[in-house]
């Protein structure tokens, strides 16, 4: 067995690349954590919600022929819609049932996803183009295609908001209050319905716009839900609750992704890419089954 | 099962645990074995019997599941990934040492078994959505080692054939001879699943899915029962997938990803949670639902699809059925198939006179 020589510009390399797709899973993991927080359900359609967002604005952009910034407003507009009615129609009578009954609604509602988004804009693999050039960017040591690095930032700079939305805003304490106690927050004067149907919304804007610069990387079709399996071990390790975790689980899944595929698959042949965050989420729930940031439940058997 | 009682007349505890609460139980369950057993495969044709080869191997996997998630509240996401250990070991045991199906399907069954009992072991410190989380973990490990590593895969297609069984001396060549073949697996597996919910480790399983902690002052071994249904629902996936194997000619990881393991638990829940009847219907179900979306997109999908459409649309129109009914389900009915063949029992029960 023979392990690749170690250099530094290739770990290097692969260091930004895990970076900068950790930071893509830490934004499609926001979406996940918010809907946790909110109203403690579990959305196994994470993927799905990616991938119809990149399907909406893809569609608008290539079939349509819209330009990019109003087919990603539609995008956005439309999971916000989504959201909004799924919560309504799948999630709200499900409200104090057994969590089996939530995991398996949204199992179920990602089937519908994945049949509706091919039925309704066909099997074959759409482009989004995002007006930033081909030209990958040097960054001294290393170079970055644009997208990546576009996506690098937005996905920091809605990290930040969210992390300033949940510790300052009125409506953003008012969330966390209703995801502490429905009761306590009722009768306190929150609407509680009103900040689900928010949540999930909320969710429907982060997984928009995830799925559109996840789809400008990848190419949109029904792969891009694979993203969903990525994002368990991202929360797991980050915390359920947390969006700094999130943002830390993103990273650490991202480079370790990045790390091992560079360094095993030649050994292994191939797919430790989608191995060895689940190696990480286990070795985590062992340990520390809150993750690094999560609220930590305390309950003895 | 079809009958009608007049009213109420148990008096101990034995006769309203027995298996048979009216002898006239015993001629419908007769009337149901003799029906499914003589009647299907001597007028059915051959096609349909091969559905019903499916849906048999489908109740089986979907009954351990129920006493896993249906009994014991313990959810899993990785049923399908039991499934393939059972189905490879008895796929190695069948080419590598020629051993019968007699040793085989149950080895496989406890080689499931063993590995199911150690992805229960974190079941004892997490619960609800994270145990979810962690069989998903351990279906993709283990879909992952099977294929990468050659002495499990068998090659690189990750494919070993398999003869089909010998039973004295007669090849099961022919789907009728396996149908009763399969159907011999499925009545051990009802009928033991009938006995297990009745007995000690099954009162200590529900007895844990309905209050863990209350289960834990009343001295039941949480741990210990816990792994137990781990083990006991494995067992049960891993004789379903060396059937499977033994059924389709091959072992592959392929048929036993992640959508099989949701499959089933969309059997368990459709079917009814916690309900040996239920597993049943689920897996009837469910096994019918894609067959019947191609019959009537066949059918009748011509008015609105071309014929390439059709054949694109017809797998993702099944998985839009699929992921409806099993919402549908939830929301309008969380106790499934199983709850509405008692409604109309019930409604019968007193028919015509309901008021």
């Amino acid at each position: 067995m023979q392990l690749p020589e170690f250099e530094w510009g290739f770990t290097l390399a692969l260091l930004t690349n895990g970076v900068m797709i950790g930071l893509m899973y830490a934004l499609i993991a926001l979406g996940f954590v918010l809907i946790y927080k909110a109203t403690d359900a579990i959305n196994f359609a994470q993927g799905e919600f990616v991938m119809f967002a990149g399907f909406i604005a893809a569609a608008m952009a290539s079939t349509v022929g819209l330009p990019f910034w109003v087919s990603a407003l539609i995008g956005i507009v439309g999971m916000v819609a989504l959201g909004f009615g799924l919560e309504r129609v799948v999630l709200r009578p499900l409200i104090g049932r057994p969590v089996i009954a939530v995991v398996m609604a949204t199992i179920g509602l990602a089937a519908v996803l994945r049949g509706v988004s091919v039925v309704l804009f066909g099997a074959s693999t759409l482009a989004i183009t995002m007006p930033v050039g081909d030209e990958p960017i040097n960054l001294g040591l290393v170079s970055v295609p644009p997208v990546q690095l576009v996506g690098a930032l937005v996905s920091i700079a809605f990290l930040g908001i969210f992390t300033w939305f949940f510790l300052k805003s009125r409506t953003g304490i008012a969330m966390r209050a209703v995801a502490d106690s429905q009761q306590v927050a009722m009768a306190m004067g929150i609407n509680v319905r009103r900040y689900f149907a928010l949540a999930w919304a909320m969710a429907g804007v982060v997984s928009a716009i995830g799925g559109i610069i996840w789809g400008a990387m990848l190419g949109v079709d029904n792969q891009l839900a694979l993203v969903g399996l990525k994002v368990f071990p991202v929360v797991i390790l980050g915390g359920l609750d947390s969006v700094m975790g999130a943002v830390v689980g993103g990273l650490v899944i991202g480079i370790v992704e990045s790390l091992t595929s560079g360094y095993f698959d030649p050994i292994v042949g191939g797919g430790t890419k989608d191995f060895a965050p689940y190696v990480v989420m286990i070795i985590v729930l062992m340990i520390r089954p809150e993750g690094l940031f999560g609220r930590r439940l305390i309950e003895r058997v | 099962m079809f009958h009608r009682e007049a009213g109420v007349f148990k008096t101990s505890y034995g006769a309203d645990m027995a298996l048979y609460p009216l002898p006239i139980a015993k001629w419908a369950v007769a009337a149901v074995a003799g029906l499914f057993i003589v009647i299907a495969p001597l007028f059915c044709s051959e096609y349909i019997v091969s559905v019903l080869n499916l849906i048999l191997i489908a109740i089986v996997g979907a009954l351990g599941l129920n006493i896993l998630v249906g009994y014991t509240g313990q959810i899993s996401i990785g049923a399908g990934a039991f499934m393939s250990v059972g189905a490879y070991t008895a796929a190695h045991l069948v080419v590598s040492l020629g051993l019968p199906f007699w040793i085989t399907i149950p080895l496989g069954g406890v080689a499931a078994a063993a590995i199911g009992a150690v992805v229960g072991i974190p079941s004892l410190r997490i619960k609800g959505i994270y145990l979810a989380i962690a069989t998903l973990a351990a279906q993709l490990i283990i879909e992952w080692t099977i294929n990468h590593v050659p002495w499990i895969s068998g090659g690189t297609q990750a494919t070993i054939t398999v003869e089909r069984p010998f039973v004295f001396g007669v090849k099961l060549a022919h789907e009728r001879q396996i149908y009763l073949f399969l159907m011999a697996f499925v009545v051990i597996a009802v009928v033991a699943t009938l006995n297990l919910v009745r007995s000690r480790i099954g009162r200590a399983f529900i007895a844990i899915r309905d209050q863990d902690i209350a289960a834990e002052i009343i001295g039941i071994n949480i741990f210990k029962y816990k792994l137990y249904a781990f083990a006991i629902s494995s067992f049960y996936a891993g004789v379903a997938g060396a059937l499977e194997s033994y059924y389709l000619g091959i072992a592959n990881y392929e048929q036993f990803q992640i959508d099989v393991s949701i499959d089933y638990l969309a059997m368990v829940i459709i079917g009814g949670l916690g309900s040996v009847l239920g597993s049943v219907l689920g897996a009837i179900f469910v096994t019918l639902l894609p067959t019947a979306t191609r019959w009537f997109l066949e059918t009748f999908g011509g008015a609105f699809f071309s014929y390439s459409d059709l054949l694109s649309v017809i797998p993702n129109l099944r998985l839009i059925i699929f992921g409806g009914l099993i919402i549908f389900f939830l929301v309008v009915e969380p106790e499934g198939l199983n709850r509405l063949w008692r409604n109309i029992r019930n409604y019968f029960r007193v028919w015509p006179f309901s008021y």
